[in-house]
């Protein structure tokens, strides 16, 4: 049985409480959806980026291969493919591609635009940075028999390709500008999605407007749409509040949306799920002394992730305490195993006692650094403040400073940064997607300690091709423990999401991950 | 030749009898001077007045209202309310004294200097002072603020407090320019002139020491401005982070979020903004009149 049967399996242990927009009504054509964003993209590229904040921005403009089908979620579905089929060997997918479609402009889409964008995706031009390069190491090469075919063919069995083909950061672009210019996507859209791009005002918003050669016959449902970004959450809910903005779709807090509930009664709906995401600390380890595991290990230890999780879950969206991969999904490390993994100890008085030592022996007893945050209050600030106090609790000094999320993400790939706040942005519970983050830095741009080690990649390697579940799961165990020994990232919290939207607002589509369903193709306003 | 005649000087009263004077003829400044004296205590002596660490969490008194043990209550960390009031007073001083000195005094050498000089050079500072009057204070400090970014020595934010002396420094400068002008035609600065005395010991040693009167009245006022600019500044996300406490940050993030629970969260932060920029309001008001010979008429 693949890992991904199993997954599928496991989809009720997801803990969705979808209220679920009423979608047996039929929809109503018209209407502009304004909307709020919690962040603005630092750039327009897909394939470069590993923030919502370019999927909110970006995914109506643009199609994917596949899609995740959220009513079944972690099922997928065609998108630009009509239909496919995977060989006896698992090691070639074909896919038949849909004949009507058009990019924005009015050019047809074909084969060769999704096989130059996969090129793009698996082995980007110089310059070009690609956060998804190691999930499509296993594509050896992708054929192109006639224009609405596209084949790719694997080197070994990866039981998670229908689900990456699916992945929302797949944007498809038009082969003709990504050749002459690699660099194009980022300050450019031109996409086959349901809206053309109308305008970006920097700091202000972004529009579209309907795509009426939308290849899905009837959708999207909506003229435009209108996303306003706003950097306080507070504006936001009172945007929501009064009736502004009717969605926000990444996440509140628990009391935003005790309040949003008390203040709107039923004009007010709320969904809640355990989500795909987490924060990360990450150690530089290009800079002394976090070169030194024993200073990193130090560090880690000092967090009470357990007390934490209980006191943060009141006030923000940490809640869950777990490894490398989401707590309560089917790949996930044991609780008590977890516990005796350094950093993840219930003994903080010992854990403490032990990191003191430890920077003792690294020659740093004082040691004073700056964590580089996000200025993004939930959760971000919420994880700074609990940081910085667990460090001083082993006598280290930390100077927290927070950027927007362009130099937040500019210092953390440039490597100017001692100690940082990093998510894992993922999609679903795959364990070959959580595990890319932590390949070695030269293979993953996305893994922002600068640590390479041959034995942690080979290992995570080894498990994407390993279909026996029971098997692949040791392999994980051995590879998490290796991960978490080296310290070089570890995850601090993972999260919950509550999703408050207008009981007006219909069709959209809830799910564990809040980069999923952003194309609002199926959206509509009910009035 | 320096020596001769200066006004503000001579109507000051006698060293001795001044400072109880002062609070017999200015009551209400005197009470914006102890006030002031109170947090300036406060702040320099925040480590033994205050009863808890300002950033220890505790997720045990999460939200606690006024109680024994927390008497302006606890914020969603379970931090000590007043501990991070008393903390905020170095903030709001230091950046508000700081960023003050820097606005006026340049503010104030820059309005000497212009009418000094006169003509061109006259008109043309004064323009560009027009110009930064054109914009509303807290878009001038906000421009200035995301342009510069952060840069912090010894936890204080240079930038932050450049960010608050630029929008002050046109104000004071206008205000100084007008005594200034007074004072250029004044004979001791022809005799300086005559004598051959450079244009910066002129400015410097014989005309901004007469203006000491207005500029200390703009600096007391200044200093509430500056108080309350980077409070905004950092309810705004732009000026201090957390956890470093300071009033304006205090009523933003999750004070926001849970002002109606634990409505103490925003009321100490902001009644700690009010009674900083009331004091040296009062205090700045009370010492225009006393220094001002119009005022005692």
């Amino acid at each position: 049985m693949s890992s991904i049967r199993i997954l599928a399996g496991f989809a009720g242990a997801i803990a969705l409480a979808i209220g679920g927009p009423a979608l047996a009504q039929t929809p109503k054509r018209g209407g502009t959806l304004n909307f709020a964003l919690s962040a603005e993209t630092p750039h327009y590229d897909c394939h470069g980026s590993d923030t919502y904040a370019t999927l909110h921005f970006a995914s109506p403009f643009y199609s994917t291969l596949l899609t995740f089908d959220l009513p079944k979620y972690p099922g997928v579905k065609g998108d630009l493919a009509e239909s496919w089929t995977i060989s006896q060997d698992q090691k070639s997918y074909t896919f038949k591609l849909h004949k009507n479609v058009t990019f924005h402009d009015g050019k047809p889409l074909t084969s060769a635009d999704v096989k130059a964008t996969y090129d793009r995706l698996r082995n980007p031009p110089t310059g070009v940075v690609s956060t998804r390069k190691a999930t499509f190491q296993d594509i050896v090469a992708i054929e192109t028999p006639d224009a609405h075919t596209i084949v790719f063919k694997l080197k070994d069995i990866n039981p998670a390709m229908m689900e990456h083909f699916a992945s929302p950061w797949n944007c498809v672009y038009p082969a003709e500008k990504i050749t002459a210019d690699p660099q194009w996507p980022k300050t450019n859209i031109l996409g086959s999605g349901p809206f053309k791009f109308v305008e970006h005002v920097k700091g202000s918003h972004v529009s579209g407007a309907r795509n009426d050669k939308y290849f899905r016959q009837g959708q999207p449902y909506l003229d435009g749409f209108k996303g306003t970004f706003f950097s306080q959450s507070a504006a936001m809910l009172n945007a929501l509040q009064g009736g502004q903005v009717l969605a926000e779709f990444r996440t509140i807090s628990s009391a935003d949306r005790d309040r949003l509930k008390q203040a709107m009664g039923d004009k007010i709906r709320i969904e809640e799920s355990s989500w795909t995401l987490n924060l990360l600390v990450v150690f530089n380890t290009k800079k002394k002394p976090f070169d030194d595991v024993r200073v990193r290990r130090a560090l880690n230890m000092a967090i009470d992730r357990w007390g934490g999780s209980q006191g943060l879950a009141r006030t923000s969206a940490l809640r869950h305490v777990g490894g490398l991969i989401r707590p309560g999904s089917p790949y996930a490390i044991d609780p008590k195993e977890l516990e005796q993994i350094p950093g993840f100890q219930r003994d903080m008085a010992k854990a403490r006692a032990e990191a003191k030592k430890l920077l003792a022996e690294a020659g740093v007893p004082n040691l004073k650094f700056v964590l580089h945050n996000r200025t993004i209050a939930q959760p971000y600030t919420p994880a700074g403040v609990f940081l910085v106090d667990q460090w001083r609790q082993i006598g280290v000094e930390v100077e927290h400073r927070q950027f927007e999320t362009s130099p937040y993400l500019a210092g953390m790939s440039s490597g100017q940064f001692d100690v940082a706040i990093d998510f894992s942005n993922l999609f679903m519970d795959e364990p070959s997607l959580g595990l890319a983050k932590y390949v070695s830095s030269s293979k993953a741009p996305e893994n922002r300690s600068g640590l390479e080690s041959p034995e942690i990649d080979a290992l995570i390697e080894k498990q994407s091709h390993i279909g026996d579940p029971t098997e692949r799961i040791k392999v994980i165990r051995q590879v998490e423990k290796l991960i978490l020994d080296s310290s070089h990232q570890v995850p601090l919290l993972w999260w919950h999401r509550i999703v408050a939207t207008h009981t007006k607002l219909m069709g959209w589509e809830m799910s564990p991950s809040h980069n999923l369903g952003a194309d609002l193709a199926r959206v509509w306003i009910n009035e | 030749m320096a020596d001769v005649a200066i006004p503000a000087a001579a109507a000051r009263p006698r060293r001795r009898n001044a400072l109880l004077a002062f609070c017999i003829a200015q009551p209400l400044g005197a009470a914006g001077a102890i006030a002031i004296i109170v947090m300036g205590a406060a702040a320099i002596f925040a480590e033994r007045v205050a009863p808890y660490d300002p950033v220890a969490i505790d997720f045990g008194a999460m939200l606690a209202g006024p109680t024994v043990d927390h008497w302006f209550g606890t914020d969603a960390f379970g931090r000590d309310i007043l501990t991070r009031v008393i903390y905020g007073a170095r903030t709001a001083l230091a950046i508000g004294f700081l960023s003050s000195f820097l606005g006026c005094t340049v503010g104030a050498v820059v309005g000497v200097a212009s009418a000094y000089f006169g003509g061109r050079t006259d008109m043309v500072i004064q323009r560009i002072m027009d110009i930064l009057l054109s914009f509303p204070i807290i878009v001038l400090a906000l421009v200035v603020v995301a342009m510069l970014g952060r840069f912090l020595v010894l936890g204080v934010d240079l930038n932050l407090i450049l960010a608050i002396a630029i929008p002050m420094l046109p104000r004071v400068a206008r205000v100084v320019r007008s005594s200034a002008l007074s004072i250029r035609e004044l004979p001791y600065i022809d005799a300086a002139r005559v004598q051959g005395f450079g244009h910066a010991r002129i400015i410097f040693r014989h005309m901004v020491p007469n203006v000491a009167a207005p500029y200390l009245i703009m600096f007391t006022a200044s200093i509430a401005q500056a108080i309350l600019l980077e409070a905004s500044l950092s309810f705004l996300g732009l000026g201090v982070t957390e956890p470093t406490p300071a009033w304006g940050l205090m009523l933003s993030g999750n004070a926001s979020d849970f002002y109606r629970e634990a409505p103490w969260m925003i009321l100490f932060p902001g009644l700690a903004i009010s009674v900083a920029v009331f004091a040296f309001n009062l205090f700045g008001d009370s010492l225009r009149d006393w220094l001002d010979p119009k005022f005692k008429v």
